[in-house]
């Protein structure tokens, strides 16, 4: 609503920082966290880890103005808002059944009611191109597999072409390989992009952010970032990066027991 | 075997039904044998044809106003939130009036022809398709609302792309109950004053006692239901490919 199609193609190459200041949320009458601050750094991966249940999605819903009741202020590194410059990937892959691929993908400029050109279905094959399913434009989601579907999902969020993304637990319905595949495309087609990545799997995070943080306790806090050597994606057999997850893993358990 | 288990079903039936005249000797003008119904439809197919034809009219009028009014109702509803209140306790007054206790009402009103058999078939219809597409609208799944938010939609255009096709299927359950349903309407109207219909001949042939020919018309009332309800489930499957199902799986 906030971007004109003209705006779009200069969108994906601003990137911006985003800054969350005392965010609040309670949940039946406990906060679930109270004064919280996060930084995502201009055009990087921040990953969000934490025991489920710690509120990291409810924090990425409330980032992304999904959370009700929720106090806190939001905006980018100049404090204005983000409103309509970020892209939002969940859990599931939310792909309308009746709609081909093709459709989907489209499914934002749609639902602005920008017209359906040529370029803007020229651009949809493209970004199905560049998730590898060109050939299945005009699949129905029930005919494909999760991973291809998740795989969807991520070129409908690369087609709103916006320099924000906020990714809630994207990978995590997926099996081990396909998740591993689906990573590594993901980091490539994300690079240059401020994303918000929140996951339970430590070496997830590790292989995709810049960033890693562990949010923990009731109300939860944030503990200090980790930065994991040479840019995304990593190789998980790197032995530095096993090093970290065990460090991780680690603050994990101890996040556990402040809950 | 598909289509062949229902024949086989029916078949039994009618020996059985056979069987029990024979053995029991009951009078032909309480319960008629099948091959003196069958006689009877033979004789009378013509005149059966043309009741049959203005009941089962009756009927698929009463379905598209019934759907296209319940329809209506469900939109409107569900747009405007304060709208539920007012409207809900209306409707369900509404369908707790037996259709059988308006229909003398509505023939008074509307006369003896079709109209007010139509207007009987659109009433049993309208309710059971309302609440299901109603309930329909109502259950989107939520990540969808949430993607649509972040997307940028409009209310407008979220409810065209996102929640009437999502609720298309509910739509399309409560159309199911309808077809099953809408004979009934007719049916009670032909019955309680008209000059014509499927429900018209029974009533003058029970009077006549030729109790024979009630058998035909209760036999061909059903086939139309029947078959109606059918065509309705396909048609309806097809338009719906995308909808998880286990014995209609799209190609």
């Amino acid at each position: 609503m906030i971007e004109g199609p003209t705006q779009l193609g200069r969108a994906e190459t601003m990137a911006t920082g985003v800054r969350v200041e005392a965010a609040g949320l309670a949940f039946n009458g406990r906060a679930l966290f109270d004064n919280l601050n996060l930084e995502l750094p201009s055009g990087r991966t921040a990953c969000l880890l934490g025991p489920s249940g710690v509120g990291k999605s409810s924090l990425l819903r409330l980032i992304a103005g999904l959370a009700e009741g929720a106090l806190c202020q939001v905006g980018d590194s100049e404090g204005r808002t983000i409103a309509g410059r970020f892209a939002y990937m969940a859990q599931q892959d939310l792909l309308l059944p009746w709609c081909s691929a093709l459709d989907n993908i489209m499914l934002g400029s749609r639902l602005r009611g920008e017209p359906r050109g040529r370029d803007i279905e020229a651009r949809a094959r493209q970004m199905l191109a560049r998730v590898g399913l060109a050939d299945h434009a005009k699949d129905l989601p029930a005919q494909l597999s999760s991973g291809m579907r998740q795989r969807i999902a991520l070129a409908r969020t690369l087609m709103e072409q916006r320099p924000i993304v906020l990714m809630d637990e994207p990978f995590s319905a997926l099996d081990a390989i396909t998740r591993y595949e689906i990573q590594e495309l993901s980091a490539t087609q994300l690079a240059g992009r401020t994303v918000l990545l929140v996951t339970h799997d430590p070496l997830e995070a590790l292989r995709l952010g810049h960033r890693v943080q562990v949010m923990a306790g009731r109300p939860a806090q944030l503990d200090e970032p980790l930065e994991p050597p040479g840019p995304p994606p990593r190789d998980p057999a790197d032995p530095a990066l096993l090093a970290l997850q065990a460090e991780l893993l680690k603050r994990l358990a101890r996040a556990r027991h402040i809950q | 075997m598909r289509l062949l288990r229902p024949l086989i079903v029916f078949l039994v039936l009618i020996l059985a039904w056979q069987g029990f005249v024979e053995a029991s000797g009951v009078a032909a003008f309480i319960l008629p044998s099948p091959d003196r119904v069958g006689l009877a439809l033979l004789g009378h197919w013509q005149e059966l044809l043309y009741h049959g034809a203005i009941t089962l009219a009756e009927i698929l009028l009463g379905l598209v106003l019934g759907s296209a009014l319940g329809v209506a109702s469900a939109l409107t509803i569900s747009w405007f939130r304060p709208a539920r209140q007012w409207l809900m306790p209306i409707l369900v007054v509404g369908q707790a009036i037996p259709v059988f206790a308006i229909a003398p009402i509505l023939v008074l009103w509307l006369g003896y022809g079709m109209i007010s058999k139509i207007a009987m078939a659109t009433l049993i219809i309208y309710f059971p398709v309302t609440a299901a597409f109603l309930d329909g609208l109502r259950r989107t799944e939520p990540g969808w609302l949430d993607l649509a938010s972040t997307m940028g939609g409009s209310r407008l255009s979220v409810l065209r792309h996102i929640r009437i096709p999502a609720a298309l299927p509910a739509l399309t359950s409560g159309v199911r109950v309808a077809t099953a349903v809408a004979p009934i309407g007719a049916v009670v109207g032909e019955w309680v004053g008209s000059s014509a219909g499927l429900g018209h001949f029974m009533l003058q042939k029970n009077a006549r006692m030729e109790i024979d020919l009630m058998f035909a018309a209760l036999f061909v009332l059903a086939l139309t239901a029947v078959g109606l309800y059918f065509a309705v489930d396909w048609a309806l499957r097809r338009a719906l490919p995308w909808q998880a199902d286990d014995d209609g799986k799209a190609d």
